[in-house]
C-alpha cells in the first residue's frame, strides 16, 4: 500500500535527525509567525501566487540562501571529519553518512544554489534591463520556480524520511544501479534532479523568448546590456543541455525500476554511455552557472569605473565562442576512461581553446577600469576576489585539459580545488556582488558597507585557506571523497588548514547575515530615494527603488547602449508621453499547486507507492489542462490607477 | 480595441516561438535516446536482434497511418483558419482516430515482444528500443489527450484567437511527432531489418 | 591603505607562510612531483612546463587587475579619466592573439604527449615486460600474475627497470587504478579490459589507491606497490608460491564478498584463466 515506505524509513541517525528536526522547527516557527501576525493572506497574494518576476526572483534568492547555508554546513561537516579521521581515529561520521553528505553537498550547490542564482538573477534583472514589464510566459515562470522549490524540499525531506544518495552528486552506474545501491537514496537524488531540471528547462524557455521578443523599442541585440547577452547565451545552453539530463536520469530510473539495461555492466548495457551523456549535460551546465556571473561582473565593473564596458562587441563574441565550444569538450571529464590518445587529444585541445575567449573577457574587464574612476565599494571587492580566484581556477583547468597531466590529477583534490576555485570565485562571488549591487533597487535601502567588506575579506581569506591546500593535497595523491587516511601520508596538516579555511568562510557568512539584519534595522537611514544609488548606466536604475509592479509606466525607447547613463549625461528629459492601459497577468496559485502534485508524484516514485504517483501525475495533468484552458488570465491596469501609483512615488 | 488585437497578435507570436523552443528541447531529448539506441542496438546479449524481431511492413503500416493523420491535422488547421468549426472538429476527429490506431498497433507490437520473452529486460538493445519507441508513444498519447481537450474546448467556445494559438501549437506538436517517427522508422526499423 | 585591508593582507600572508612551511616540510611526499618512474617523470615535466607557459598570461592578468584597480581608484587625482574610451583594435588583437598562440603551442604538446603517454601504449624497452592483471573488487585490489602463477591482494611487487604491463578490470562499480609516483591512472570497469604501462626506475615502496569512488569502503581501498631488485622479486615469487592459500574460481567467490580495510593476502594461482573469466562473466549470458 505504501510501497517501500514504512515506520523504519524515518531516520534514526542523530545528526541527520537533528538537522531534519531543526528544519521542521524553523518551518513551524515561520508558520506560527504568519498566524500570529495574520499575514497568510499577504503571503498568498503578494508572494505565493504572484507572477511578478521581481517577487519570483526574491523567492529564488531566499531558497538559494537557505540551500547555500545547508550546503555550507555539509562542507563544515566534511572538513571536520577529514581533519580528524586519521590512523586509528575514524572521525565522528560513519562512511555511509559522510558519503551522503558529500553527495548532498554537490547536488545542493549545483542545482539549488547555482541554478537558483541563475534564475533568481534573470527574474530580477532581465525584464528591467530590457525595458519590459513582464516576462514572455508568466505562468510558466512561476511553475518553473515552484518546481525548483519542490526539488529543494524533496532533497531536504531525505534528511528525515529515508536517506540521500551516497554515490556522489553525479553518481555513475554501476554504483548507482539497483545492484549496488538498492535503497531509496539514489532515487531521491534522481527525482530531486529531475524535478529541478524540468523547472530549469521551463524557466529557460520563458526567458529565451522574453529576451528575443520583449526588448523595448530601439533595443537591438547589440544595444542590450551585456548581462542580458550573458543570460541569452546561458539560456541557449540550458535549452540544449537540460533535456539530455532529463533523458539520462530517466534511463537510469528505468534501469532501476523496470530492470532495463542501459547502463548495466552486463546484459548488453554500457555504463560508459551514462558517463558520456551525463557530461554532455554536465559541461554546458558549468557554463550555465558562470555566464550570469560574467554578466553581473561586466555590469559592476562598468558602473563602478564610471566608464563604458571595454570591448562590448568582443565580449559578445567571446560569450558566443564559449557557448559554442562548451558543447564539444565534455570528454575532458573522463580522459581516464581510456578513449584513446587521439580522442583525448582532440577534446583536450578543444577545452584549451575555451581559455582564449575567457581570457579575453578578463582583459576587457581590466581595461574597463583603465582610465576609469574606480570606486572600490563592496561589489568591486567581490570582482577583485573573482579576478584572482577564477583566474587561478581557470589556469588549473587548462592544466587538467592536458590528458597526460589529467591522468595524475583526475578525481584528486586538485580537481576539487580547481572547480571550487571557478565556482566559488566565479558563481558565488558573482552572486554576492550582484546581491550587494542590486539590493537597494528591490528593497529601497542600501546594505551596510562596512559589514559587507568584512564579509568579503573573511570569504576571500577563508576560500584561499580552504582550497589552496587542496591543490597540494591532490598532488600528494589524495583523492576526493575519502573519509579516512593514514598518518604516513602527511596529509593531515593540510586538511586541518582547509578546515580552518571553512571556519573563516562561515564567519564571513555570519557577517553577511549580520549585514542584512543591521541594514534592515538601519534602513530608514540608508533609503535609496532616487532609484539610482550607484550612478548606474542601465534601465533598471531609471525606475524607483523598488520599482512599481509594472516596472515602467511608459515603455522606454533607447537608441544606444547604457541608455540611462546617456540620458543623465545629456541632461535631456524625455518628452512626457501619455499613459496607456497596461496589460498584466493575474496572480494564480496554479504553479504552486502543480508543483505540489509534482512533489507527491516524485516522492511516491521514490518510495514506489505507485498508486499515489498516479494520483500526483493525474493531478498535475488535470490542473495544467485547467489552467491552460483558462482564457481569463490577464487584466489591464487603467490609466487612472497608473497615475495614482506614479504620483505616490 | 485595436490595441487588444495587437496584444493578441504579439502573444500569439511569443507563444508559437516559445512552443518552437520547447519542440527543440524535445528534439534534444529524442536525440539523446537515438544516440543511446545507436550505441546499444547491437548489444543483444544472446537475445534476438533487430532483424529477427522487427517487421518492416508492420512499421510501414504504422508510418502510413501517422502520415495520414498529419495530413488530416493539416486539413483541420486549414478549416480552423477559415473559422469552419464543424469541419475542423471532423478532421481533428479523424486525426484522433488515426492516432489511436497507431498507438494500438504499437502496443500490439510491444505486447507480442513481451509475450515471447523479449521485453525491455532482455538486453541493452531491447531496453533502448522500447524506451525510444515508447517515449514517442507517450508523446503521441499526450498529443491525443491534448487533441481531445481542444476538440471539447472549441466545441463549447468556438474558434477564437486565444484558442487558435493553442491549436497552432498542437498541430506543430503533431507534425513534429510525425517527423520523429520517420526517423524512428528509418533508423530503427528499416536499418534494423536491412543490417540486423 | 585602509586599516582593514592592511589587516587582511597580513592574515593572507601569514596563511601563505603556513602553507609554504607545510609544503616544504613535506615536499618529498608530494608524489606527483616526486616521480619514481619514467611515465610519472614525463607527466610531471609536462605539468611544470604547461604551468609555466600559462603563467605568461595568468600573472599579468592578475597583476594588472590589482594594479589598475589601485591606480585608477576614484580618489587618485593624478589618474587620467576617459569615460568614453571603450575600444582598441590593438588591445583586442593582443589579447585574442597571444593567448591563442600559447594555446596552439600547448595544443601541439597535447597532441604529442597524449600519444606518447597513452596508457595503452607499451613501453619502449629492451627488458622483457612483466604482465600483471588487476581486478578492482569491493573494496580491495586483486593482482594476478598469470605467468608467475601467483596472486595477491592489496600488494603488488615487481622488479625495477622492468616494463609493467597492467591489464585492468573490475568486478565491482567503476574504480580507477592509480600509483601516483609511477604514473597516471586509468579506470577499472567491469566487462572491460583497460591497460596501463608503467616502469619503476629504482627499488622503492609506492602508494596506490582507487581514484574513482565506488561505495562505502572506498577510503580503505589502498595498496602497496613495491619495486625490488630482480633477485628479490624472484625470491618473493617463490615464497608466495608456497602460500597455503590457493586462488581459483571457488575461492575467488569468497573474495568477491564486500569487505573493507583488507590486509594484504598472498595466493598460489590455481586457475590462470581467472582474469579472462571475470571479464567474460559480464559479456555472455550465463
Amino acid at each position: 500500500m505504501f510501497g517501500k515506505l514504512g515506520l523504519d524509513s524515518f531516520t534514526r541517525n542523530p545528526i541527520e535527525f537533528g538537522a531534519g528536526i531543526s528544519m521542521v522547527m524553523a518551518a513551524l516557527a515561520a508558520i506560527s509567525f504568519l498566524f500570529y501576525f495574520k499575514r497568510w493572506k499577504w503571503l498568498g497574494k503578494e508572494w505565493l501566487t504572484s507572477l511578478d518576476p521581481k517577487k519570483i526572483g526574491v523567492m529564488y534568492v531566499v531558497v538559494t540562501a537557505i540551500m547555500l547555508f545547508k550546503g555550507l554546513i555539509d562542507a563544515v561537516m566534511m572538513r571536520a571529519q577529514q581533519a580528524v579521521s586519521v590512523g586509528d581515529s575514524y572521525g565522528y561520521l560513519a562512511s555511509d553518512h559522510f558519503q551522503q553528505i558529500f553527495s548532498a553537498h554537490g547536488a545542493t550547490m549545483i542545482f539549488f544554489v547555482g541554478m537558483g542564482v541563475v534564475f533568481g538573477m534573470m527574474n530580477l534583472i532581465i525584464p528591467l534591463q530590457i525595458g519590459a514589464r513582464d516576462v514572455a510566459f508568466p505562468f510558466l515562470n512561476s511553475l518553473g520556480f515552484w518546481l525548483f522549490a519542490v526539488g529543494a524540499l524533496l532533497l531536504n525531506i531525505s534528511l528525515i524520511i529515508g536517506e540521500f544518495s551516497g554515490a556522489g552528486w553525479l553518481g555513475y552506474p554501476p554504483l548507482t544501479s539497483m545492484e549496488y545501491n538498492p535503497g531509496v537514496g539514489v532515487d531521491y537524488w534522481i527525482w530531486t534532479l529531475q524535478v529541478a531540471g524540468v523547472g530549469s528547462l521551463i524557466s529557460g524557455i520563458n526567458f529565451l523568448v522574453t529576451i528575443l521578443k520583449m526588448r523595448c523599442p530601439g533595443m537591438t541585440l547589440m544595444k542590450m546590456p551585456i548581462f542580458v547577452w550573458s543570460c541569452l547565451c546561458c539560456l541557449i545552453l540550458i535549452i540544449f543541455a537540460f533535456p539530455i539530463l532529463t533523458a539520462t536520469l530517466a534511463m537510469l530510473s528505468l534501469d532501476r525500476f523496470l530492470g532495463m539495461h542501459f547502463f548495466s555492466a552486463s546484459f548488453g548495457g554500457n555504463p560508459m554511455m551514462f558517463v558520456n551523456l551525463i557530461w554532455a549535460w554536465g559541461h554546458p551546465e558549468v557554463y550555465i552557472l558562470i555566464f550570469p556571473a560574467f554578466g553581473i561582473f561586466s555590469e559592476i565593473v562598468a558602473t563602478f569605473s564610471r566608464k563604458y564596458l571595454f570591448g562590448y562587441v568582443s565580449m559578445v563574441w567571446a560569450l558566443a565562442a564559449i557557448t559554442a565550444l562548451s558543447f564539444i569538450v565534455w570528454l575532458h571529464h573522463f580522459f581516464t576512461m581510456g578513449s584513446g590518445a587521439s580522442v583525448n587529444a582532440f577534446f583536450g585541445i578543444m577545452t584549451m581553446l575555451i581559455a582564449v575567449p575567457t581570457g579575453v573577457k578578463m582583459f576587457n574587464w581590466i581595461f574597463t577600469m583603465v582610465r576609469g574612476k574606480v570606486y572600490l565599494a563592496t561589489p568591486m571587492l567581490w570582482f577583485l576576489g573573482f579576478a584572482s580566484n577564477f583566474t587561478i581556477g581557470g589556469m588549473t583547468g587548462v592544466l587538467m585539459s592536458v590528458p597526460a597531466v589529467d591522468f595524475q590529477v583526475h578525481n584528486s583534490l586538485f580537481l576539487i580545488a580547481h572547480f571550487h576555485s571557478v565556482i566559488i570565485g566565479g558563481v558565488l562571488f558573482g552572486f554576492f556582488a550582484g546581491f550587494t549591487y542590486w539590493f537597494p533597487k528591490f528593497f529601497g535601502f542600501k546594505l551596510n558597507e562596512k559589514l559587507g567588506r568584512y564579509a568579503f575579506w573573511y570569504w576571500m581569506i577563508g576560500f584561499l585557506a580552504a582550497f589552496m591546500p587542496l591543490y597540494v593535497l591532490g598532488l600528494m595523491g589524495a583523492t576526493r571523497r575519502l573519509d579516512h587516511y593514514d598518518h604516513a601520508s602527511g596529509w593531515q596538516p593540510l586538511y586541518v588548514l582547509a578546515a580552518v579555511g571553512v571556519l573563516l568562510i562561515m564567519i564571513g557568512v555570519a557577517f553577511q547575515v549580520l549585514q542584512i539584519i543591521i541594514s534592515i534595522r538601519d534602513r530608514k537611514k540608508n533609503l535609496d530615494t532616487t532609484g539610482d544609488p550607484w550612478d548606474g548606466r542601465t534601465l533598471e536604475w531609471s525606475t524607483t527603488s523598488p520599482p512599481p509592479f509594472y516596472n515602467f509606466a511608459i515603455t522606454p525607447e533607447v537608441n544606444e547602449r547604457d541608455p540611462f547613463w546617456i540620458k543623465k549625461q545629456s541632461g535631456r528629459e524625455q518628452a512626457k508621453k501619455e499613459y496607456k492601459d497596461i496589460h498584466m497577468p493575474k496572480n494564480t496559485p496554479m504553479g504552486l499547486f502543480i508543483a505540489g502534485c509534482a512533489l507527491i508524484f516524485s516522492f511516491s516514485m521514490i518510495w514506489q507507492i505507485f498508486w499515489l504517483a498516479g494520483v500526483g501525475a493525474l493531478g498535475a495533468l488535470v490542473l495544467l489542462i485547467i489552467h491552460l484552458s483558462d482564457d481569463d488570465t490577464d487584466y489591464y491596469v487603467t490609466v487612472s490607477e497608473i497615475e495614482q501609483i506614479e504620483n505616490r512615488i | 480595441m485595436t490595441e487588444h488585437a495587437e496584444i493578441q497578435r504579439e502573444v500569439h507570436s511569443k507563444t508559437v516561438l516559445g512552443f518552437w523552443v520547447y519542440v527543440m528541447t524535445d528534439c534534444v531529448l529524442f536525440a539523446t535516446l537515438f544516440a543511446t539506441y545507436a550505441v546499444l542496438h547491437g548489444n543483444t546479449f544472446g537475445g534476438p536482434s533487430a532483424k529477427e524481431l522487427f517487421s518492416a511492413s508492420f512499421a510501414l503500416g504504422e508510418t502510413l497511418i501517422l502520415l495520414t493523420s498529419s495530413f488530416t491535422c493539416g486539413l483541420a488547421m486549414l478549416a480552423a483558419y477559415r473559422a469552419k468549426k464543424e469541419q475542423m472538429l471532423a478532421w481533428f476527429g479523424i486525426t484522433f482516430l488515426l492516432g489511436c490506431a497507431f498507438l494500438g498497433m504499437e502496443l500490439h507490437e510491444f505486447s507480442d515482444f513481451v509475450k515471447e520473452g523479449n521485453s525491455w529486460q532482455r538486453s541493452g538493445f531491447l531496453s533502448s528500443f522500447f524506451t525510444l519507441v515508447g517515449t514517442h508513444g507517450v508523446h503521441i498519447t499526450c498529443g491525443l489527450i491534448w487533441m481531445a481537450v481542444m476538440m471539447i474546448q472549441v466545441g463549447i467556445r468556438g474558434i477564437k484567437p486565444v484558442n487558435f494559438k493553442r491549436l497552432a501549437c498542437l498541430s506543430l506538436f503533431w507534425h513534429f511527432l510525425d517527423v520523429v517517427w520517420i526517423l524512428i522508422f528509418t533508423i530503427v526499423y528499416l536499418m534494423g531489418v536491412v543490417n540486423g | 591603505m585602509k586599516k582593514t585591508h592592511k589587516f587582511a593582507l597580513f592574515i593572507l600572508l601569514s596563511l601563505a607562510c603556513v602553507l609554504a612551511v607545510i609544503i616544504f616540510w613535506d615536499s618529498s611526499r608530494i608524489d606527483v612531483l616526486n616521480p619514481k618512474g619514467l611515465i610519472a617523470l614525463k607527466q610531471r615535466n609536462l605539468l611544470v612546463i604547461s604551468t609555466l607557459i600559462m603563467l605568461i598570461v595568468v600573472v599579468p592578468a592578475i597583476v594588472f587587475t590589482f594594479v589598475f584597480a589601485w591606480k585608477y581608484r576614484s580618489d587618485n587625482e593624478k589618474a587620467k579619466y576617459t569615460p568614453n574610451w571603450e575600444n582598441s583594435i590593438l588591445a583586442e588583437c593582443i589579447w585574442w592573439g597571444i593567448p591563442f598562440i600559447i594555446i596552439v603551442v600547448l595544443s601541439v604538446m597535447v597532441w604529442k604527449t597524449s600519444h606518447e603517454l597513452d596508457p595503452f601504449k607499451p613501453l619502449d624497452s629492451p627488458t622483457k615486460p612483466i604482465r600483471i592483471q588487476v581486478v578492482a573488487l569491493q573494496w580491495k585490489w586483486l593482482f594476478i600474475y598469470p605467468e608467475e602463477k601467483i596472486a595477491t591482494v592489496n600488494f603488488v611487487q615487481f622488479p625495477e627497470k622492468t616494463p609493467l604491463n597492467f591489464e585492468i578490470t573490475s568486478d565491482a562499480p567503476m574504480n580507477s587504478f592509480w600509483i601516483p609516483q609511477l604514473g597516471g591512472q586509468i579506470y577499472a570497469m567491469s566487462g572491460m579490459r583497460t591497460k596501463l604501462h608503467l616502469i619503476a626506475d629504482a627499488p622503492g615502496i609506492f602508494n596506490g589507491c582507487s581514484a574513482n569512488f565506488s561505495g562505502t569502503g572506498f577510503a580503505g581501498m589502498k595498496f602497496i606497490a613495491k619495486a625490488s631488485t630482480e633477485a628479490d622479486f624472484d625470491a618473493w615469487v617463490s615464497s608466495v608460491k608456497k602460500s597455503p592459500n590457493h586462488l581459483d574460481a571457488k575461492s575467488y567467490k569468497q573474495l568477491l564478498k564486500p569487505s573493507i580495510n583488507n590486509k594484504e593476502a598472498f595466493y598460489l594461482l590455481s586457475d590462470d584463466g581467472l582474469f579472462d573469466q571475470i571479464i567474460m562473466k559480464y559479456m555472455t549470458p550465463m
